[in-house]
């Protein structure tokens, strides 16, 4: 009982502040247009103005961007977290904190960076043209720079996983099945990426749950080019004031995520992807 | 890949790590280069460099409080967080229990959720519930998200943990608070340390759950956030250099105390 005890407080702290907020947000879910209170009574009205209307543009641009940054991530991480597990040796921690400082700033802060570099008379664009003389027009308010913006803030989600995952394969495995003739490729696809999956899959789940959930990088970088369901959310609770309706949006969002979250992490053994050195 | 040596390969790796963190570094190098120009504009290269603007941005009062606000707010977040945190992690990682592995994934629940939508549930909460918002009710919301990451990170530590050590000071008559003391907190307390700095960081860069609870207070990235919005000035960028840096400032330090610890620990065993 004593890790029962142990685990009480933090049960307790997270059925007030993360299992009660869900619920409350449920709650207003089904309470009618523009009410602050719970306590109307219940109606489907925002979940039939939602499937009426053209939210689903928003889900899917937002389900769209959050593949892609996975893609994107899963390439140019892989790399590196092979690089941290087998081949950087003492340089493996100074590498991972450099990778881990840019986490504490603020995302919007490191966004505004990107908006000074690409920017007309920025950092890129003003060398080119005081050094080149080339005038170029700005890259910014265009899709693929939302998509450049997601991928450059969630590497450290997609890199952290993945390396436990890669660290999980026992390198005499590796070894012996070159030992046996194997070519490198067929190492790489027979015994290194099925023993990493487990971390490899917890990098995707984080990735794409958090880039689902994105919309600094749209508002910053994007312009008006595309709106996620996120800036949608946003948008009902605060300029329209339409709180149920902001809340209906959430709940699905939330059914999206959740179930994937879920389904995935019920198959895993998280002592084996966590605690294995 | 086929023909190419191990050397060869590696080198490439270690090529494309540099390539992809100096990607990363790239907008924290242009918000300092911004945060250098006298004139109100930022425009590269840059024509008139100065300092007015640091100077300007230290000796404004709005800053001072933001400041205040911004770092009473992490600082409860780190000392709530790690001792909740920390139990948690023993109840994650160090004891059997029946519900554990029901309990671990209910831990990774909030981290893996968005944050902007979960910022907007704790605003729901707490309208309903009729408290009113200010930096302590952003307290709350960043713990919702910290607990568990804090958890996380101490986790790692008790994994590698012995069980047998304090087995063995209960054998020896010790009674539970001399074994939590002497034995369990000194051998957690690197994972204790990093856990604190997660705590820390994380709540002083928070942006989408301060957004929707810290009511009439603000924090340093909604500030920033706001002016970047609507009233740019070279002060935004000094503000985004002076969060980076003490950012980065704080975890080489707790770092150099990780590492200095160990060596300490090590040339004690070794003599």
């Amino acid at each position: 009982m004593a890790g029962f005890r142990n685990a009480l407080p933090l049960i307790i702290f997270l059925a007030i502040g993360f299992a009660a907020p869900l619920l409350a947000v449920i709650g207003y879910s089904f309470m009618p247009e523009r009410s602050f209170g719970l306590l109307h009574p219940p109606t489907l009205e925002n979940y039939a103005a939602i499937f009426n209307g053209n939210s689903y543009i928003s889900f899917g641009w937002s389900l769209l961007l959050a593949v892609l940054t996975v893609a994107f991530l899963a390439l140019i991480c892989y790399p590196i977290a092979y690089g941290l597990a087998r081949v950087f040796g003492p340089w493996a921690p100074v590498i991972t904190l450099l990778f881990t400082i840019p986490l504490f700033v603020s995302e919007n802060v490191r966004l505004y960076g990107w908006l000074l570099f690409f920017i007309k008379n920025g950092v890129l664009l003003g060398t080119l043209k005081s050094v080149f003389g080339l005038e170029l027009e700005s890259w910014l308010f265009t899709r693929p720079m939302i998509l450049l913006g997601m991928v450059y803030v969630y590497v450290p989600f997609m890199l952290f996983p993945m390396t436990l995952g890669v660290s999980m394969v026992p390198n005499e495995t590796r070894e012996a099945a070159l030992d046996l003739g194997a070519t490198r490729w067929q190492v790489f696809r027979e015994v290194e990426l099925p023993l990493s999956m487990p971390g490899i899959v917890i990098g995707f789940l984080l990735t794409f749950v958090l880039a689902v959930g994105a919309i600094a990088e749209a508002k910053i970088l994007g312009g008006q080019t595309v709106i996620p369901i996120t800036h949608d959310i946003e948008i009902a609770f605060t300029y329209a004031q339409n709180w149920p309706l902001g809340a209906a949006l959430a709940v699905l969002l939330m059914l999206v995520v959740g179930i994937l979250v879920l389904f995935v992490l019920r198959r895993f053994d998280l002592d084996a992807v966590l605690g294995r050195r | 890949m086929e023909g190419m040596s191990r050397s060869g390969r590696h080198a490439l790796i270690w090529a494309w790590t540099i390539a992809v963190l100096v990607f990363l570094y790239i907008p924290g190098l242009c918000i300092f280069l911004a945060s250098l120009t006298a004139s109100r504009y930022f425009q590269f290269p840059i024509q008139r460099w100065g300092l007015d603007w640091w100077r300007k941005t230290f000796d404004s009062i709005e800053v001072h409080q933001l400041f205040k606000t911004s770092i009473s707010i992490a600082l409860a977040v780190m000392v709530i967080a790690v001792v909740i945190a920390f139990f948690g992690a023993l109840a994650f990682a160090r004891y059997n229990w029946k519900g554990r592995s029901i309990y671990q994934k209910l831990v990774l629940l909030p981290i893996f959720f968005p944050q902007s939508v979960l910022g907007l549930a704790l605003l729901l909460w707490f309208n309903a519930i009729g408290l009113e918002l200010s930096w302590k009710t952003a307290v709350f919301a960043h713990l919702v998200w910290i607990i568990p990451v804090v958890t996380l990170v101490i986790s790692i530590q008790v994994y590698s943990f012995d069980p047998a050590l304090e087995e063995a000071a209960f054998d020896l008559g010790a009674t539970r608070w001399q074994v939590l003391r002497e034995v369990t907190l000194p051998v957690l307390l690197p994972g204790i340390v990093s856990g604190s700095l997660f705590a820390f960081l994380l709540s002083w860069g928070n942006f989408p759950l301060s957004l929707f609870t810290t009511g009439a207070d603000t924090t340093i990235p909604e500030y920033l956030y706001a002016k970047m919005v609507a009233g740019y000035t070279p002060g935004v960028p000094v503000l985004g250099t002076v969060s980076t840096l003490g950012a980065a400032l704080l975890l080489l330090g707790g770092y150099w105390l990780i590492a200095m610890r160990r060596r300490q620990k090590n040339s004690r065993e070794g003599s």
